[in-house]
């Protein structure tokens, strides 16, 4: 089910439907493709609806989840395909054919079948297929989900490069937040069919439109923590944590006064201290090291808090530390919606 | 101990099976003294006359040709609409198809004596009686549901992705399936194609009671009616069953890679 659904992609832009597993997003795209028939709404493509035509004739271009090669043809038939079919001159064909190889490093495979391929060299051949065409748009969905990590690093920088390269307009679905920041230059958030946040990829990690998006995007997650501000002040509340709004809600705290607030801080926000108008105080469960980073999960009475703490710094387990942080970096949620 | 149990099965299960057919194959270059000696002898002398009687004299010739025609375009028939059929069962959403599909199997256990009568009615209205025509379509009947059986699960088995693929690649729906599914099923149209052929090839009692005149009469109602009212042609017989059993070893060594990846599709996943 998909409610509410409009954006808009601009001509050679790269944009990324970005979701959890279920939130529509692959069926968005399999509308757009003419694979799936909507209910209700329009697609228009470059001004012309489309909503009404079978996907032959939407001009556009589909890298599939599984590749979805055909297996009785070589690489180079795989791609020329679509060409022979709008009875391209064979001259035309090869030159296409020929340029998308060597630009996705192919040449070499031409005369392969699909299953004598790597999963990296499959992925390579789906997307050329899709060059070729020189479509109006191209339609990804979660093309990276079935490599492995390190190639899955490797492809998302050579898909970047690529759609530099090309200037095409590109749909790209992805659940890999990781994927949509490094690809995306629109991002749409998607949960539970409908449009959370559409943005470039700094506003939604720096503005967040609601706790959706605060959660989903940034890895390690956000720290959400419910409060209760003051009647009085604009402080918020909640145990051993105290946070002084005054500055982020400035005279606007009085709407919320007395009211329930979630309050977001990213890990990387939170800053040791030992002064004692500290944000929170807790003790550290955990420590994570990898090395560049170090993570402290802390526990403050029913809350749990994540912060990035630097490497030169010693904390031990079981201590107790204070932390705080800029007012300007916290995110206010009122009714999970962003209020600050 | 077990691993020698194993082949001697196999080894004694193969001959048994084989015993019927070398036997008539050695009758049929035996001597005529030789089939009715006794004790029997089992060497035969390697004699060609019966193959020349048959042919010469029961116009064996005719009976293979007659064969070749109505199995082959029985076989083309059932899989060109088995295939059609079966496409748009696996791929289209009815909400009849599983109902389709089991009555289609349910019809094809009705036994052949059951439809004799109603098939022979129809056939003589329209004037098909002893014609190649009506024994085709009495065949492509009974084949059909054998061919969609086997087609679909072919179909089934190819990702929908690839289809969706040569859609969004400017492919109509019938370039899809000549293009692309049809090719990718090939394994499976040749053993339904095969397993048709087969059937249509052996098939007694419709061609008994449709082919009444000899001109048109297939191998199996000709070879059965080489007897006289006072002769027993054994060593014609025999010389004719080989003929008629030789394509089909031939056909089935041939293919029998894809045959046999073609029963076992859909027994285990990958």
């Amino acid at each position: 089910m998909l409610e509410e659904i409009s954006f808009e992609v601009a001509d050679g832009e790269f944009c990324v439907l970005l979701g959890p597993s279920g939130c529509g997003k692959t069926t968005l795209l399999r509308l757009v493709a003419g694979l799936e028939e909507a209910s209700g709404g329009t697609i228009s493509l470059n001004g012309q609806r489309i909503d009404d035509l079978p996907p032959q004739k939407r001009d556009v271009a589909f890298v599939f989840q599984n590749y979805a090669l055909y297996p009785h043809m070589s690489v180079s038939e795989n791609m020329a395909f679509s060409l022979r079919l709008r009875r391209l001159a064979e001259r035309e064909i090869q030159q296409r054919v020929g340029e998308a190889a060597r630009l996705l490093k192919i040449e070499g495979q031409l005369e392969r079948k699909p299953q004598e391929l790597s999963g990296g060299q499959r992925q390579r051949v789906a997307v050329g297929r899709a060059i070729v065409r020189q479509p109006k748009i191209f339609l990804f969905d979660e093309p990276l989900s079935n490599l492995d990590a390190s190639l899955r690093g490797t492809m998302r920088v050579e898909l970047a490069r690529l759609h530099r390269k090309l200037r095409a307009t590109i749909l790209y679905i992805t659940h890999d937040q990781a994927e949509a920041m490094t690809l995306g230059e629109k991002i749409v958030v998607l949960h539970e069919g409908r449009i959370q946040q559409i943005g470039s990829s700094s506003a939604i990690y720096r503005q967040p439109a609601n706790t959706f998006v605060a959660r989903f995007v940034g890895s390690p997650q956000m720290n959400l923590v419910e409060g209760r501000l003051d009647e009085k002040r604009a402080v918020l509340k909640n145990g051993r944590l105290e946070i002084d709004l005054s500055e982020a809600l400035s005279e606007g705290w009085k709407g919320y006064a007395g009211k329930a607030l979630t309050v977001g801080i990213r890990p990387e926000d939170l800053l040791l201290t030992s002064r004692d108008d500290a944000w929170v105080e807790g003790e550290v469960e955990i420590i994570e090291d990898l090395g560049s980073d170090r993570f402290v999960h802390l526990r403050c009475d029913e809350m749990e808090l994540l912060a990035r703490i630097p490497a030169h710094v010693a904390v031990n387990r079981g201590e107790i530390i204070r932390l705080t942080g800029k007012p300007s970096q916290l995110h206010l949620f009122y009714q999970g919606k962003r209020v600050h | 101990m077990k691993s020698y149990f194993f082949p001697l099965w196999i080894v004694v299960i193969g001959a048994l099976s084989l015993l019927p057919f070398l036997w008539f194959v050695l009758t049929s270059v035996k001597s005529a003294a030789q089939i009715t000696a006794i004790p029997p002898q089992i060497m035969p002398a390697f004699h060609a006359d019966f193959y020349r009687s048959a042919v010469s004299e029961h116009g064996l010739f005719r009976y293979l040709a007659n064969s070749v025609i109505v199995a082959g375009s029985t076989t083309l028939i059932s899989i060109a609409i088995g295939a059609l059929a079966a496409y748009a069962l696996t791929r289209f959403r009815f909400s009849w198809t599983r109902f389709y599909l089991m009555l289609l199997l349910a019809i094809s256990m009705f036994p052949q004596i059951s439809i004799a009568g109603p098939v022979w009615r129809i056939l003589s209205h329209m004037g098909w009686l002893n014609t190649y025509q009506g024994i085709t379509a009495a065949y492509v009947s009974l084949s059909l549901p054998l061919a969609v059986w086997i087609l679909s699960t072919f179909f089934k088995e190819l990702p929908y992705e690839i289809e969706e693929a040569a859609l969004i690649d400017g492919c109509s729906r019938l370039q899809a399936l000549s293009k692309v599914v049809l090719p990718l099923a090939a394994p499976g149209l040749f053993t339904a194609a095969i397993l048709v052929f087969i059937h249509a090839w052996n098939e007694f009692f419709f061609a008994l009671i449709i082919l009444t005149n000899s001109n048109f009469q297939t191998l199996p109602v000709g070879i059965a009616l080489f007897p006289g009212e006072y002769t027993m042609p054994w060593g014609e017989i025999a010389a004719a069953s080989t003929m008629a059993t030789l394509p089909l070893v031939v056909l089935t060594l041939l293919f029998q890679r894809r045959i046999i990846r073609g029963l076992s599709a859909g027994a285990v996943k990958g």
